[in-house]
């Protein structure tokens, strides 16, 4: 264990730079699933909150997909009113303790602050984090009143999106019913991001907050399966149906070797750690099998989750094999650094082409080519093609693929009427969030494909504001 | 919610649970699973719902118990108490489509769920033929169910111990035989089991329905642990069968993905068994596990 740091030796040398957030030791780290970052203490964010220029014009909350008024909250901070900071945020933004772990604050709010262009910019990810994270320990007040609305609403799926549009829809009075395919709610939150990011502790409180709201939370049923969304409206009585059901149908490369075994794509990786808590087994009861050397393919958030995962469960060797370069990268790079701090190795420019196996079936390695830059795609980005005769093998005793998500289409399929694109997402009218059926309206990754938490919010604050107008003007 | 309303034990292994659920009873149809989790740290497994009641509001799950999770739900899993999770219907219904004839064979975990398929065809009025396996005589359940909607039933023991000596493929050569117009066959058991069947049947070009069994997690198409190769395709177990083609699954690539934790689940289940005992012998649980 190394010396505890006191809180100053953390302090930025000069008032120019960023705080830094007070992290775990990365060797330490990378043995357990306890979180990472440790947050601010009341110092740092005072002295954070300080830098804060309070701009005549706040770019910064432009780049706020909530338009948070950021000046105002750091504000607060500065001021030492914890409770005006808390209440001007979670106004604006249901989830803060949620999104001030996991947005990637650097290509919105951080990115347009004026503080950026010469300094470091303000940290707004870690005070919007500092504030949620002091007022879940504050006591909790009166209970709110039970609902008064008589239209009774649904909500299918319990993530981001489904979990903001109860809590607003609640809030004015309505009763929420919010039904979880899965056996525990918060989707991504709970089954994908790992608790070294986001514990779900931190997710309870947010449910038990909506509870106290009078939110009724229903497990284990399938929307489309279990009930049909028409019954929703014709047996259980519902008004209106908001639907966040994400993206959760992971995509494979269709390179030979994917279904051998030591193959997994990142959700059934992720689901059986977060999920099933299989990091405990055998206490818990679902296994997961991770060897020596692992190989994630793959950029994204995801890919960051399942490598360091794949560390913590014990890979000496994890890696990341991506075709492009750094620079099309999609992580945080909050992640992307503490993932090399933890040793894990980045193997840009690579494209896996094969799984090798044994004759019992088992990963072996893992054939990728080495790419390099040539013109620019449809999507403006560097296209990587292959540098001849560059074949190797890395060789691996897992794979992991994490190269993207659809929506899931069971709803739409056993839905009559429900519109959806080709690629499976859910067709909305872009002002109100309605679907092509009347009083269904839908947000998050189900009407985007994969996306952000704060996204996804957003769409369910903006969903419950329009279903309120409609039930209200009797549409 | 998720009660246990009756219960009958077939065999040391084999025992049913009747579990009240009544939403599920409703939208339940031949060939759908559920997913059950017995406790908060449990695993979720798959088990097919073998029979439904719209009136009791019930579903019945017929359970081998293999390893650590059926060998627990077996010890535990009483009348009055209740199971922590239960969701469904998963999968695809069977299509039970007009058929004249039709021979539904069971071998195994599989004899309970080719029940309700045996009697939807009956029900759409095909002349059924039940082919059931057993290893011996006393391991025979749900004989006089099968024989209510089969218009014959041939009981195979590897022992010959009751009905013909044999496995299930001998009941369905025998079949054939006297059946050549058997139009098609559905088969549920274990993974060898079923491509046995698919071989026995490939010859005579009989379409052949098999009810696939991969590991599972979710069940809604989320993690892809339940791939199967069907024609060469990659197919989510959970929400596109589980019922394929038996001619085209590769059922080989199956019985070596299903081993996938194999080391894992021995663990489980001698760790278990391990305080199992002491609990019974009244001792504290082995602090190691
Ligand atoms: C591993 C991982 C890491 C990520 N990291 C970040 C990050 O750092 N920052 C960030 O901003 N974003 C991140 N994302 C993306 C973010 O989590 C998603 O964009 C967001 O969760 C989408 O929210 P949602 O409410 O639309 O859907 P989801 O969170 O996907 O929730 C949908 C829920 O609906 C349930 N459901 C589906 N169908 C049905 C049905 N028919 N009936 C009932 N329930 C149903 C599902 O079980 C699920 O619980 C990450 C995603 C993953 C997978
Ligand atoms: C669609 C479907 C329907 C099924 N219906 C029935 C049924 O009606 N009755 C019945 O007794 N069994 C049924 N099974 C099999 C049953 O799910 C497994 O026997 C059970 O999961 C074993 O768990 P365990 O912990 O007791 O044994 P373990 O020791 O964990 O496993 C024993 C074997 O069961 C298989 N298995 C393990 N975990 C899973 C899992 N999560 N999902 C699927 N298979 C697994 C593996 O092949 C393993 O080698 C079905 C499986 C599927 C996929
Ligand atoms: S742009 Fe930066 S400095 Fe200006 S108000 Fe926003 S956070 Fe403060
Ligand atoms: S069980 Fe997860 S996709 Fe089928």
């Amino acid at each position: 264990m190394p010396a505890a740091r006191q809180w100053y030796e953390l302090m930025p040398v000069k008032r120019t730079d960023k705080t830094p957030m007070p992290q775990r030791d990365a060797t330490d780290r990378a043995q357990d699933f306890d979180e990472v970052n440790e947050g601010y203490c009341f110092a740092h964010a005072m002295f954070e909150a300080e830098r804060c220029l309070r701009c005549q014009d706040p770019v910064c909350m432009e780049g706020c997909p909530v338009r948070i008024p950021i000046s105002e909250f750091v504000h607060a901070i500065a001021a030492g009113d914890l409770p005006r900071a808390a209440s001007i945020l979670r106004t604006a933004n249901p989830l803060p303790a949620i999104c001030g772990r996991v947005c990637p604050q650097e290509s919105q709010c951080e990115l347009k602050c004026h503080m950026a262009k010469r300094f470091g910019p303000v940290a707004v990810g870690h005070l919007e984090r500092f504030v949620a994270d002091w007022e879940r320990s504050q006591p909790l007040g009166e209970s709110p009143p039970p609902p008064w609305q008589s239209a009774r609403i649904a909500v299918v799926g319990s993530g981001p999106a489904g979990l903001v549009c109860a809590g607003q829809l609640a809030r004015q009075g309505y009763p929420v019913t919010v039904y979880e395919a899965l056996h525990a709610p918060g989707g991504v939150l709970r089954y994908g991001i790992p608790e070294f990011r986001l514990p779900n502790a931190i997710l309870d409180w947010e449910i038990d907050a909506l509870k106290r709201l009078g939110v009724e939370f229903i497990n284990n049923v399938i929307i489309g399966k279990t009930i049909a969304l028409d019954d929703l409206f014709d047996r259980h009585g519902f008004s209106a149906v908001f639907i966040g059901t994400g993206a959760g149908l992971p995509k494979f490369l269709g390179i030979p070797g994917e279904n051998l075994n030591g193959v997994y794509s990142a959700n059934e990786f992720l689901t059986r750690i977060n999920l099933m808590q299989a990091f405990q087994f055998p206490e818990a009861d679902t296994p997961l099998k991770v060897g020596k050397r692992v190989a994630v393919i793959g950029s994204g958030n995801t890919a960051m989750d399942a490598v360091r995962s794949a560390r913590r469960m014990g890979a000496e060797q994890a890696l990341v094999v991506y075709r492009r370069s750094e620079a099309e990268m999609t992580a945080r790079v909050e992640e992307y650094h503490h993932a090399i701090e933890e040793g894990v190795k980045f193997h840009w420019l690579t494209n896996p082409v094969e799984v090798i196996g044994d004759d019992d079936g088992w990963v072996t390695g893992l054939k990728s080519l080495r790419m390099e830059l040539g013109e620019p795609d449809e999507s403006g980005r560097a296209r990587p093609v292959p540098i001849e005769g560059s074949e190797f093998v890395f060789p691996v005793d897992n794979v992991v693929l994490s190269i993207g998500t659809t929506p899931n289409p069971l709803l739409a399929k056993t839905t009559p009427g429900l519109a959806t694109h080709s690629w499976g997402g859910l067709v909305v009218d872009e002002q109100k969030g309605e679907t092509s059926r009347r009083r269904v309206y839908a947000g998050g990754d189900a009407v985007t494909g994969a996306a952000t938490v704060i996204l996804a919010a957003g769409a369910g604050k903006s969903a419950a504001e329009a279903i309120h107008q409609d039930l209200s003007a009797g549409l | 919610m998720y009660k246990i309303l009756a219960r009958e034990d077939f065999s040391d292994v084999t025992f049913l649970l009747e579990v009240h659920y009544p939403m599920l009873a409703k939208a339940a149809k031949p060939g759908q699973f559920v997913i059950v989790m017995v406790h908060a740290d449990g695993e979720r497994i798959p088990l097919t719902i073998a029979d439904f009641s719209v009136e009791r509001g019930t579903i019945t799950l017929v359970v081998q118990a293999v390893g650590k999770t059926t060998r627990e739900m077996q010890q535990t899993c009483k009348v009055g108490t209740a199971l922590y999770a239960v969701v469904g219907p998963m999968g695809m219904p069977s299509h039970v489509g007009e058929r004249k004839k039709v021979a539904c064979v069971g071998g195994g975990l599989g004899v309970a769920p080719v029940y309700p398929q045996a009697r939807a065809f009956k029900q759409r009025g095909a002349y059924v033929i039940g082919i059931i396996g057993f290893r011996n005589k006393d391991l025979i359940f749900w004989e006089d169910k099968f024989a209510s909607v089969c218009d014959e039933l041939i009981i195979c023991t590897d022992d010959g111990s009751a009905g013909i000596k044999g496995l299930v493929t001998d009941g369905i050569a025998k079949a054939i035989e006297v059946h050549p117009d058997i139009e098609e066959v559905i088969a549920i058991g274990p993974p060898v089991m079923m491509k046995f069947c698919a071989d026995a049947t490939r010859p005579h070009d009989i379409k052949t329905m098999v009810s696939l069994n991969p590991i599972m997690v979710d069940g809604t198409g989320m993690c892809g642990g339940c791939r199967v190769s069907v024609g060469g395709e990659m197919k989510f177990c959970c929400v596109d069968g589980p019922d394929f083609d038996g001619h085209q699954v590769d059922f080989d690539e199956l019985m070596s993905r299903l081993a996938r934790f194999k080391g894992e689940e021995r663990e489980a289940l001698e760790r278990w068994t391990r305080n199992e005992n002491c609990r019974l012998m009244g001792e504290e649980p082995h602090p190691s596990g």
